[in-house]
């Protein structure tokens, strides 16, 4: 692996995960370089990364997922990197699942590639009502970026150069994996779904409830059809 | 005298002068001064002028005038709501992009203390 990479890790109030995950990097990933961006955590996320060797964001204040993950793009793009990789702070993604990732990128196959749970022969288990918003979600991001994507609200990901320079001007606040990957299509760029294994929750039974689950879908399905009128920029 | 377009005159005096002097004070800035203004000139005038809001509001068809201000005053609260919400994604925006522009150039320093050291 000769492509200089970085993992971009977003952390809210995370103290208690980022360890194990960096930990996790270090053992699978050891030639990629980590950035964790603390979006205003009030608890020691930062200062727990900066123990583990890691270079760390420090967001003055909170700014979202969506804001957290540009800083991230940001700093990759100004660094020079040729890639970089997103990936959950709470423990979900796995390191080892990274090399599958990033493949299809440093082959040039795609210019962006999506870690989805549910390709594959080991299908990703979870509460029926979660699976059953994915699923609509997938259904109409599929219809609109004319190829299938299983998984559109999967955050374990890896960008090229192009789509990370590409970033740093347009990323979406609300829900940015599912509109990312709209707007990457309308940006003519090249996405790829990849199948990587995903852990379930380790705490006991998720927070999200039915009703949750589905207002979700509703705003999300909303925010692309809003980005779908925008205005945007070719990569 | 009707005692009407007296009061109504006097609170649109009075709205006028509390904008101007918010402007006076650096508290208002002028660009967003602009519609309030504009909107309390109309009230004054119509207060005066009676007869011309009448006028006004039986050429678009309105009988009873006091309704052609009510549609008048939902309209540009509307406008002046509409004109707010693109200032606050405006705002959003450069904060978002100043927060993490904050994020990045701390983290530059560091790097550079650390070279130094």
């Amino acid at each position: 692996m000769s492509v200089e990479g970085l993992i971009i890790i977003p952390a809210f109030n995370e103290a208690l995960n980022i360890g194990r995950v960096l930990n996790d990097i270090k053992t699978h990933a050891p030639d990629l370089d980590v950035i964790v961006v603390d979006d205003g955590s009030t608890d020691s996320t930062a200062d727990v990364a900066a123990q583990c060797n890691t270079d760390v964001l420090r967001l003055p204040h909170n700014l979202g997922i969506g804001g957290a993950m540009q800083a991230g793009y940001k700093y990759a793009e100004r660094k020079g990197y040729e890639m970089a990789v997103q990936f959950d702070g709470d423990g979900q993604h796995r390191a080892d699942q990274l090399e599958a990732l990033i493949t299809p990128i440093i082959h040039g196959a795609a210019d962006f590639a999506i870690g989805s749970r549910f390709l594959g022969e080991k299908a990703y288990q979870g509460q029926f009502a979660r699976l059953f918003g994915i699923k609509i979600l997938s259904r109409v991001v599929s219809l609109l970026v004319g190829r299938r994507i299983t998984d559109p609200t999967s955050g374990f990901r890896a960008a090229n150069r192009k789509v990370m320079a590409f970033f740093t001007r347009n990323y979406p606040d609300d829900y940015p994996e599912p509109e990312a990957v709209v707007l990457l299509h309308r940006a003519g760029f090249r996405t790829i779904e990849v199948p990587v294994l995903m852990r379930e929750r380790l705490s006991g039974s998720s927070s999200i409830t039915s009703v949750k689950a589905f207002y979700y879908m509703v705003k999300v399905l909303l925010a692309i059809m809003i980005d779908m009128v925008k205005r945007v920029p070719m990569g | 005298m009707d005692i009407i377009p007296f009061l109504t005159s006097c609170v649109t005096a009075l709205i006028l002068m509390s904008v101007v002097e918010l402007i006076r004070r650096n508290r208002l800035k002028e660009k967003y001064s602009l519609l309030w203004l504009v909107a309390a000139f109309v009230m004054l005038f119509f207060s005066i002028s009676r007869s011309s809001l009448e006028w006004l509001s039986l050429l678009v068809g309105i009988q009873y005038p006091p309704s052609f201000i009510f549609i008048l005053a939902f309209l540009f609260l509307i406008v002046i709501n509409v004109h707010f919400s693109t200032v606050i994604s405006e705002l959003f925006e450069k904060n978002k992009d100043l927060t993490q522009e904050v994020a990045l150039l701390r983290k530059s320093l560091e790097e550079k203390r650390e070279a130094d050291n």
